[in-house]
């Protein structure tokens, strides 16, 4: 598999996911619509690693705009066979300390489950979003994955806090990562969830229950139905979103044009055919439907109240528990498969990992498993993370 | 049949602000060649994100207050979609569900007595680019895209075309004197929603709009002829009418209808996550109050107190510029009334005489308010301060400095002056005899006499005076 679509530096200890712009390489988010792009300056993100002496290695190949899986339908490095993420791959390979990614529709998280590496997807404005490649700004949030918990909490430390040139940024210059005795931390596993997962899966989740109970911590069943309505909302939402924000991908200023056009509206629709894949069309389409006049108050409206009970539930939940413990995929590994079915296969998988993008919270994956938190409790993750981590070791 | 005419209106103002609504980029009505004043953000390039530019959502507080609007105390963004190659980003960032200023009231003064025009919104949003075609090709300048724009909607409460531009005429003033805007050309853009009624009824007729006109002229030939085609239309069934929108031909004076696919467009309305609601406290909208320039109705009452002319106001309030100098002269500490004077009867006469415009009237509140009190506190005379003055407008020369090199300024004491005084009266004893037999003009010539020698300087009136008393 061919992880890298740029190679910048051989001794660089940093991929970054080309979804993210780093200042003269070309930046395609994995779409032909960017063919040829090249950004005038690095990511917020990127800038910082920088200044503390990191240094990008290259641009990992990514998914069209991250809608897909794992990063399979890329235009540059389509996959084939048993699928895999090429920056969560890197990590787990050891050829770089970790990586930067967007997440948005759960790739990035359940590319780290499937290497078996850590991805923390941050409390929403922790991290500036000044320089991602933004499909669904109202829940894409920059993440980072690394080989474990110290290595999340590393590059975290270093990029997280308030950026001036994004709007959503919050004001507080530093959050807390540190890790920490988790003796006491009660943490609960969904139902509801776990029984959409395969038996592989469920055996991680609980194994990993276990360890943490042997570390003192209390792990409880309970039930909550609420995975499912929260997944439409934010599909519809991620939909509206990212219909809008490719809207600007028109071949008019930069990226791919089509050849032969007559006319302004061929030239749209000539170059737009040609540049976005099957996946990023069908989303789109089904954005552009759910933000139509006659749709809006039943669809997309309807997400925002959805979005808020939600963040309700949750805060119930989080009010007894410090973490909710999940699976990350239904399975523990994907096959290549026809673009046709994307939307809805991703549409399945992604009720594991849409709360935190409808409602902003962090969420981090470790073990092959997922934690979700309430938000700025990342370091609990983190901490809960660790523990299970060095009884691996 | 008498007809009664219903018209509302939406004005779009750009407003002075130093850099655009949602990025750093300034001065695009300076710029020079298309896409000098862009960057990453207001040209729509991936990874950019909009800043809200602060001093946007104070001039529109501050317009809302003078329009006797609510301010809401939250407000939200939303995105209007539509594709064209002007609009970097295939969508505009406006205002629809939460506006900045809601519910407001203006009273115009009309042939007909006051009239009560109520404000039904007021809306942030950022401007688009313009297409320059040449050719076979068309070309996009991005100069213009994200300057900051308000919308200003009013109920359907005119009833003639004198009142709408009445209307647009106290909005231009209001807005030029309070900073709000310089509302020069093209900075002020209406659409105009119109339609006819029979007199007494309360329904309403069908409704066209006729979009997107910039002078007052055509706003008024426009709002003319689109009356009268509707009730062409009512009262002899030339057409028949058809709520649609159209454009105005400042050739032919007439309206034509658009083409659909321009106006029944679905614009796909949604919130903008990338801009978090602007909540707008106690503490900041009383800062905008208090910072709020005085309003047009209120300043002309003052200046009227002071005894300016109603004619002069006018003038006053027609011109930003000089209503500027006027208040920040005033400020400096000097007379109302007399400053006005100074530049509406001085500094417009010299420009008259060089065929100089407003525009190129370059004189400092500062050394305006130097040469009035020169002249006030009798350092040099008014006709010295007249060619201080001239030497201002027509050279730039600095009033201390011109002063001192023509030796306008010699401090004269009043001793030294009655020495003067009474050398003239030595040294001509013709024009003394002259006079005492009765000769006014003999009085006309020994002045001029002192005057040579007091080189200008010295007040006229005490030198005057001193003659008289001492021929006595």
């Amino acid at each position: 598999m061919n992880e890298y679509i740029t190679k910048i530096c051989e001794t660089g200890n940093i991929a970054v996911d080309d979804t993210i712009l780093v200042k003269d390489a070309a930046a395609t988010a994995g779409s032909r619509i960017l063919e040829g792009f090249k950004p005038l300056f690095s990511a917020e993100a990127v800038t910082r690693l920088h200044e503390k002496g990191y240094t990008v290695s290259g641009k990992t190949a990514t998914g069209e705009f991250g809608l897909d899986l794992v990063g399979e339908f890329s235009y540059y490095a389509p996959q084939e066979g048993t699928l895999k993420g090429a920056a969560a791959e890197l990590v787990a390979n050891g050829e770089v300390k970790a990586a930067l990614g967007v997440d948005m529709n759960g790739a990035t998280r359940r590319a780290a489950a499937l290497s078996g590496v850590d991805f923390l997807k941050p409390t929403y404005g922790t991290v500036s979003r000044y320089g991602v490649i933004s499909c669904a700004a109202s829940g894409e949030q920059l993440g980072v994955y690394a080989k474990n918990a110290d290595g999340v909490k590393e590059i975290m430390e270093v990029i997280a806090g308030h950026d001036d040139k994004d709007g959503t940024s919050l004001p507080a210059e530093s959050y807390d990562y540190s890790i920490a005795d988790v003796k006491g931390k009660k943490v609960c596993i969904v139902k509801e969830l776990l029984e959409k997962a395969d038996d592989e899966t469920k055996a991680k989740v609980n194994a990993f229950a276990e360890t943490l109970k042997a570390n003192g911590v209390t792990v409880e069943t309970v039930s909550c139905d609420i995975f499912d309505l929260a997944n439409t909302a934010w599909q519809i939402l991620m939909c509206a979103e990212t219909c809008n924000n490719v809207s600007r991908y028109d071949g008019v200023k930069y990226g791919h044009r089509a050849e032969k056009y007559r006319n302004i509206d061929e030239l749209y629709v000539n170059s737009r055919t040609e540049g976005f894949n099957f996946l990023t069309k069908t989303v789109i389409l089904y954005g552009s439907d759910v933000l139509s006049k006659n749709r809006y108050k039943d669809c997309y409206d309807k997400s925002l109240r959805v979005r808020r009970v939600v963040s309700e539930k949750m805060a119930e939940i989080f009010a007894s528990f410090d973490a909710v413990l999940t699976p990350v995929c239904s399975k523990t590994s994907y096959e290549s498969y026809d673009m046709n079915e994307a939307f809805i296969k991703v549409f399945e998988e992604s009720v594991f990992t849409c709360v935190p993008n409808l409602i902003g919270s962090p969420a981090l994956v470790t073990s092959g498993v997922q934690l979700m938190g309430k938000n700025f409790s990342e370091s609990t993750l983190l901490s809960l993370a660790d523990v299970v981590e060095r009884m691996g070791e | 049949m008498n007809y009664e005419l219903v018209i509302g209106l939406e004005t779009h103002v750009e407003l002075s602000t130093e850099s655009k609504i949602f990025c750093s980029c300034g001065g695009h009505s300076a710029a020079n060649e298309p896409n000098d004043c862009v960057c990453p953000a207001c040209s729509g390039m991936p990874g950019m994100l909009p800043v809200m530019n602060k001093r946007v959502v104070e001039l529109a507080v501050t317009a809302g207050l003078m329009l006797n609007c609510e301010i809401s105390r939250y407000t939200t963004f939303d995105k209007k979609n539509y594709f064209y190659p002007d609009l970097p980003c295939a969508y505009q960032i406006t205002q629809l569900n939460h506006p900045i200023c809601t519910n407001g009231l203006v009273t115009l003064k009309t042939s007909q007595g006051p009239r009560d025009i109520r404000i039904k919104q007021i809306h942030m949003e950022e401007d688009a680019g313009k297409l320059v075609h040449s050719g076979n090709s068309s070309f996009v300048d991005f100069n213009r895209t994200s300057v900051p724009l308000i919308e200003i909607v009013t109920q359907p409460d005119f009833r003639s075309a004198e009142e709408v531009i009445t209307y647009l005429g106290k909005l231009k003033n209001m807005f030029r004197s309070g900073g709000i805007s310089e509302c020069e050309e093209g900075a002020m853009r209406c659409d105009v929603n119109i339609s006819v009624r029979p007199e007494g009824s309360s329904e309403f007729g069908v409704r066209t709009e006729i979009k997107n006109m910039s002078s007052f002229e055509a706003i008024e030939k426009a709002i003319k002829y689109e009356a009268q085609r509707h009730m062409d239309a009512i009262e002899f069934g030339t057409e028949e009418l058809v709520q649609e929108t159209r454009r105005f031909d400042d050739v032919s004076g007439k309206t034509f209808a658009m083409r659909n696919k321009e106006t029944e467009a679905d614009y796909r309305y949604f919130p903008d996550a990338n801009l978090m609601p602007i909540v707008i406290d106690d503490e900041w909208l009383e800062a905008i109050k208090a910072a709020k320039p005085t309003a047009v109705d209120e300043k002309a009452e003052q200046y009227r107190e002071s005894g300016i002319s109603d004619k002069e106001i006018d003038m006053l309030l027609a011109n930003n510029k000089i209503l500027r100098l006027l208040d920040d002269t005033v400020a400096l500490g000097c007379n109302m009334k007399d400053t006005a004077a100074y530049i509406l009867t001085d500094c417009m006469g010299i420009l008259r005489k060089a065929g100089k415009t407003i525009a190129e009237l370059d004189v400092t509140a500062e050394n305006l308010a130097t040469v009035i009190k020169m002249v006030s506190d009798g350092k040099i005379n008014r006709n010295a301060g007249k060619k201080v003055l001239i030497a201002m407008i027509e050279d730039g020369a600095d009033p201390t400095e011109f002063c001192k090199a023509n030796g306008l300024d010699k401090q004269v004491d009043s001793s030294a002056v009655e020495g003067i005084v009474d050398a003239v009266i030595t040294n001509n004893p013709q024009a003394v005899e002259d006079f005492r037999n009765g000769k006014v003009k003999a009085l006309q010539a020994l002045f001029g006499a002192c005057m040579k020698e007091l080189k200008g300087a010295g007040d006229p009136t005490v030198i005057k005076a001193l003659l008289e008393q001492k021929l006595k």
